[in-house]
């Protein structure tokens, strides 16, 4: 990759819809309002697991103002397949019964049938008119117990999936996945020192402060309108399709502003059943929104995890020996992310001989769903607190045992592939030569270091820039932006076009005015969809040096293009001047029409991002609370396009990983209710809990971008958990193989310490 | 929001016969515990009864002889008052204490103690102030002290028909001052795993001549411990004084396992915070002009 | 049950509506007043996302009652900039990159506006603590607090 020198990319500009969002004017899921609106409500499973034996809703759809009414039964029953997709797979029929159940109840929270009324208290009031008869169920709340014999099953057809000795029915475990290299025992042999350790990570909520939110209008003609806060428009188009037997093609969606996803806006819950009640109400829109409380009980969480890694090393610090084994909570129906925890646990180090085991575990808690870097922050947990272990353990610094085994450019990944250029060694030394890793630390203070990584989705991007009479240009796209990354698209197609940035107007279009794109999701966005608006704004260029080409009556390749302008060469530059893209748009009619540039492709996926966080702690020993008193965090971004946004996902990973590793997790009470479904006791960080976090981006330059880029926004999550243990194990001693690390957990731990 | 009237009162008589006339209307200050537990369905209301234009519910007045304040007054309002704070700067923490800067635009002294939740902030901090409350019902107004106001989690000694109108608190003695700390897990926002108020007076030559301790959080109610104030009178305050203190604390506490906090941490961190609390509060005294 | 009218003022404009008597003042901006840019990201006072104004003092619109209003004086996110011209803090917000996804930043904006009134040269962990009810899972902060700290610097005359 030649040294480019970029005008625009590397630049802070203002993003394009900033003033919408600091004036209240953006529009987010919630916000919109349609004419002849309903207002829905859904009624919700109060056991944890139980068979449905009938549900009747007569007389809460002859309440006042209700006009529809729905339960699972009445939706078409779709058939359950596991369909491998872009970023792992799904089943379609759990999507839909997730959605709205049908035999059973799998967790408490578990919608189970919903109404539509002219007002929101109608609504409301109406639930409570629906009958429903329930056989109440032991629920399993744990993966150990799930894993057990004699445990509840709460799917006796349910097939396990996978690699290796798969257990027969009727079993909890959904998925089992596994990797190899090398000989094992071999390895263990050859080792000197040997750690092991068992982890539990407990199940953590994305977060988000926008609650999904939908309206979902129906026509005659069959025809739906969606409008709603989606990661992924033609997502919840193919996906409310499939939960409805019905052609994606009658579905028009249109993404809202999007207040927040990390994943957990990467499926539907709202839309099936919005439409459905619409239907039912003669057309009329149906509006969706849930409440906080809602928000916790029945959207995607996280697994909770049981993990334990054995390591075996040489004295000098050289790995020679790994095992691992995972179990990740699934909820209520297959899918954990354990697939990408068991490629990513071991995916930073050379490790030649290795064995990685990971189950998919259902139990009654709701369906998980993808939260940043799914999988990897819990596998990253276990395997950095391991390797602080082994660094102790060997007296090793903990930077230099990681440079030490540290994977590079050739290096082949656990899960297959060879690693193309990137960037972990560089964020080592980075960290090593940061100002932070040396400075002094006070009393009761610890310091954690810990690196991770996250794959780059590419996938599927189409983009279209056009450019207008007055030398402006239009850059769409279907991606959603929950980051910031239209500031990135207009600044790459501004680098293209040579125009300044502010020339340039981003849009996010719906299913009907754009092409094709996967969603937002993978940290794909600014690489596979910003690759598509280089190609896009190339093919304008083209056409730009066509046009001066025919006006100056020569070849098109004595036409340059150069800062915005067309250059002619050669001897079409002894009579011909110069034209900037005005000039060319100007007189577009006359030389040829309007000039629109698409481009639509499959993006390979990048190569990882590395990143290496460092954490100091305080604690205080009498009551085992602590603080965080300073943050580091470095990372790979291959080309950063917009340094301000590649910072802020930085620090927001960060900060989310350090609530996970401090405070968050979700409580359960016996009978599998969850007990802090609000953000009192959901204990995310907030503003008074975090210090600045210091950021200092790498630049190792990803050869399958135009220029260099690598997508970030997952990566920095993953380090967190571990750096932030890490450091409280510095402070205190002890090292805690349990998150959070909330303070009766430290009391309680230092006090056994004496 | 369930269905609810609301109704806002002018006056002190016409609030008491709205609250007579309807046992299911509630007295609406803040709104802060009222209306999400009304959201949650933990109440249902058949009215609101909104207190915040009747004016002795809403003043606040400081003299020589101490203070009052109206039971709606905001805490923003009290934290604001820079006399208060510096005659009562336990007083003025706690209550500076609850929620976040929203809640503190709404929350009051009155929704606090009569929401009764045992890990109420500013409970402790008015018990070891020695604070009274004046009530206001069908047969007439009645003083109490704030330490016989709340029997259990969620309920008082408020008959039928009555409200709290105003917070008294006298005021403190030369060398006198408070403290109030609460263990969050988190910086802000929490509710209090566990709360410390002490109040000490100290005489000319350091020693303790006079002092409150009260644990919250820890028990079906915030609650005075004599046992820890006695401790800590006629000593200086030592580490052997105020460890004494902190056993009589942590024998008080009767507390549960809950979301927040286990019966150990708590018994534990009791002891820590009266301690802390204690020398806060010697610090200040000593300092204290009043 | 029969609607409340409601007399108020809304951002220094007279304002009406008709609602239900135990209805929020955030359902009654939101859905009476069409004023959406304040949020509902709770509905129990934890997150800040539906931070307004009333009568001076920053509050939960999520926990005051619609019928509250009458006669009061409430300013929203929709009032904070002056026509065509951006606060100080809108401006600082989009330079610093404080926002990423934006559902907070109205809250924000309206909660550090009202610490900024308060105390015109508030520390970092001054800050940091006033906007501890504000709630955001995206930036970590850090980019918000130089927003507002540069805001307050700019207000006060000094340069960044």
């Amino acid at each position: 990759m030649s040294e480019r020198k970029f005008k625009y990319v590397g630049t802070r500009p203002i993003r394009h819809d900033g003033l919408d969002k600091v004036t209240g004017r953006a529009e987010f899921g919630a916000d919109q309002e349609m004419p002849g609106m309903l207002w829905g409500a859904i009624l919700r499973s109060p056991h944890a697991h139980a068979r449905i034996r009938q549900i009747d809703a007569s007389k809460a759809l002859a309440a006042p103002g209700v006009k529809a009414a729905v339960t699972g039964a009445d939706m078409p029953k779709v058939p359950h397949r596991w369909m491998g997709g872009a970023e792992g797979g799904m089943d379609f029929g759990d999507v839909a019964e997730n959605c709205l159940a049908r035999e059973k109840a799998l967790y408490h929270g578990h919608a189970v049938a919903a109404v539509a009324a002219a007002t929101q208290q109608q609504a409301q009031d109406a639930l409570a008119l629906i009958q429903v008869d329930y056989e109440v169920l032991e629920p399993v709340l744990d993966v150990e117990r799930a894993l057990a014999p004699g445990a509840p099953i709460l799917d006796p057809e349910l097939e396990p999936m996978g690699h290796g000795a798969l257990p027969a029915k009727p079993t909890n475990v959904a998925t089992c996945v596994g990797f190899r290299g090398g000989d094992l025992a071999q390895g263990f042999r050859e080792a000197e020192v040997v750690v092991e350790r068992s982890f539990r990570t407990p199940m953590v909520h994305q977060g988000y402060i926008e609650p999904h939110a939908c309206i979902a209008r129906t026509g005659e003609d069959g025809k739906i309108l969606i409008w709603c806060s989606t990661q992924g428009a033609f997502m919840v188009q193919m996906m409310s399709a499939m939960a409805l037997g019905l052609d994606p093609n009658l579905i028009k969606v249109i993404p809202s502003e999007i207040g927040g996803g990390f994943g957990g806006k990467t499926t539907i819950y709202l839309e099936p059943v919005a439409i459905e009640l619409s239907r039912r109400a003669g057309g009329r829109p149906v509006k969706l929104v849930m409440t906080r409380e809602e928000v916790f009980r029945a959207t995607g969480p996280t697994s909770g995890t049981s993990i334990r890694i054995k390591l075996g090393a040489k004295r000098d610090g050289r790995l020679v020996a790994g095992q691992a084994r995972l179990v990740y909570e699934a909820g209520a129906y297959r899918g954990s992310p354990v697939g990408p925890g068991a490629m990513t646990v071991f995916g930073s180090y050379k490790i030649p001989h290795f064995e990685i085991e990971g189950l998919d575990v259902l139990v009654n808690k709701p369906k998980v769903a993808a939260y940043r870097a799914p999988g990897a922050p819990m596998a990253n947990f276990a395997m950095e607190s391991l390797m602080d272990e082994l660094a102790r353990e060997l007296r090793i610094d903990p930077i230099e045992l990681r440079l030490l085994n540290a994977v590079s450019e050739g290096c082949k990944a656990p899960y297959g592939p060879r690693y193309g250029p990137i960037g972990l060694v560089e964020s080592l030394r980075a960290a090593k030569e940061h100002p932070h890793y040396k400075a002094p630390l006070g009393k009761n203070q610890g310091r954690g270091i810990a690196a991770g990584f996250w794959f780059n989705a590419g996938l599927q991007s189409s983009a279209v820039v056009s450019v207008n009479m007055d030398g402006s240009a239009v850059v769409r796209t279907g991606n959603p932006d929950i980051g910031g990354s239209r500031a990135s698209m207009a600044i790459m197609a501004a680098e293209e076009l040579g125009i300044p940035v502010e020339r340039i107007r981003p849009m996010v279009g719906d299913t009907e005015s754009v092409g094709y794109c996967d969603l937002t999701g993978g940290s794909r966005t600014t690489f596979a969809t910003g690759m598509a608006v280089i190609e896009a704004a190339r093919d304008v260029v083209r056409q730009l040096r066509e046009r001066a080409a025919k006006i100056w009556s020569c070849s098109v390749d004595d036409v340059k293009w150069e800062d915005g302008m067309a250059i002619p060469l050669n001897a079409a530059a002894e009579k011909n001047k110069p034209l900037p893209l005005i000039a060319l748009t100007v007189q577009m009619g006359a030389t040829g029409g309007p000039i629109v540039g698409r481009a639509s492709l499959t993006a390979p996926a990048a190569g990882p991002g590395f990143a290496v966080h460092l954490c100091d702690l305080e604690v205080d020993p009498e009551t085992g609370r602590s603080e965080v008193r300073r943050y580091t965090a470095i990372q790979d971004a291959g080309k950063a396009v917009h340094p301000g946004y590649v910072e802020g996902q930085m620090q927001g990973g960060a900060a989310q990983g350090i609530g996970w590793a401090l405070n968050e997790e979700y409580v359960w009470d016996a009978e599998g209710v969850v007990q802090n479904p609000g953000f009192l006791d959901y204990r995310m960080p907030v503003a008074s809990d975090l210090p600045m976090v210091d950021t200092v981006i790498i630049e190792v330059a990803n050869p399958t971008h135009p220029y260099g880029v690598r997508g970030v926004g997952e990566t920095p999550i993953v380090p967190p958990l571990a750096a932030v243990a890490n450091a409280m194990r510095d402070a205190t001693g002890v090292r805690f193989e349990q998150l959070p690390l909330s303070p009766p957990a430290v009391l309680a731990a230092l006090e056994a310490r004496g | 929001m369930p269905s609810a009237r609301y109704e806002a009162p002018r006056s002190v008589k016409e609030a008491v016969q709205l609250l007579g006339a309807d046992r299911d209307a509630r007295v609406l200050a803040g709104g802060t515990d009222l209306l999400v537990q009304s959201k949650t369905g933990r109440v249902s209301p058949s009215a609101y009864v909104d207190v915040k234009r009747i004016p002795e519910l809403m003043q606040l007045q400081l003299g020589a002889s101490g203070l009052r304040c109206g039971a709606a007054v905001p805490a923003a309002r009290i934290y604001a008052n820079e006399e208060l704070r510096r005659r009562w700067p336990g007083l003025a923490e706690a209550t500076d204490l609850i929620g976040s800067s929203q809640i503190q635009g709404r929350a009051s002294w009155g929704g606090n103690l009569c929401n009764a939740s045992p890990a109420a902030d500013t409970v402790p901090a008015l018990l070891v102030c020695g604070a009274e409350v004046a009530i206001a019902g069908p047969k007439g107004e009645r003083t109490l002290p704030v330490a016989e106001f709340t029997t259990g989690p969620g309920t008082s000694v408020l008959g039928p028909g009555e409200l709290v109108v105003e917070f008294r608190v006298p005021a403190p003695p030369a060398r006198t001052a408070d403290a109030y700390l609460r263990l969050i897990p988190r910086s802000e926002m929490d509710i209090a795993v566990v709360g410390a108020g002490v109040q000490l007076t100290l005489a000319a030559d350091g020693g303790c001549t006079a002092a409150r301790v009260a644990i919250g959080a820890v028990a079906p109610t915030a609650r005075l411990v004599p046992a820890a104030a006695q401790a800590l009178v006629g000593s200086r305050l030592d580490d052997a004084a105020l460890a004494r203190a902190a056993e009589a604390a942590r024998a008080a506490v009767q507390a549960i396992d809950d979301k927040r906090g286990t019966i150990d941490y708590r018994r534990q961190v009791t002891g820590v915070l009266v301690v802390r609390a204690a020398r806060i509060a010697a610090e200040r005294a000593a300092a204290a002009h009043n | 049950m029969s609607r409340t009218h409601v007399e108020t003022s809304v951002n220094g404009e007279p304002a009406e509506f008709l609602c239900q008597p135990s209805e929020t003042l955030l359902d009654a901006l939101r859905n009476q007043l069409g004023l959406t840019g304040t949020k509902e990201g709770c509905g129990t006072g934890d997150c800040g996302a539906c931070s307004v104004m009333l009568d001076g003092q920053l509050v939960p619109a999520c926990l005051v009652l619609a019928p509250e209003v009458e006669g009061r004086s409430v300013e929203t996110i929709e009032g904070i900039a002056r026509g065509e011209k951006l606060h100080p803090l809108q401006r600082k917000f989009l330079e610093h990159a404080a926002l990423q996804c934006g559902i907070c930043t109205p809250g924000f904006i309206v909660a550090a506006k009202a610490l900024l009134e308060k105390n015109p040269s508030p520390t970092e962990a001054q800050a940091r603590y006033y906007l501890a009810g504000n709630l955001c899972r995206c930036t970590g902060y850090d980019k918000i607090i130089r927003a507002v700290l540069d805001a307050g610097a700019e207000m006060r005359g000094e340069s960044a």
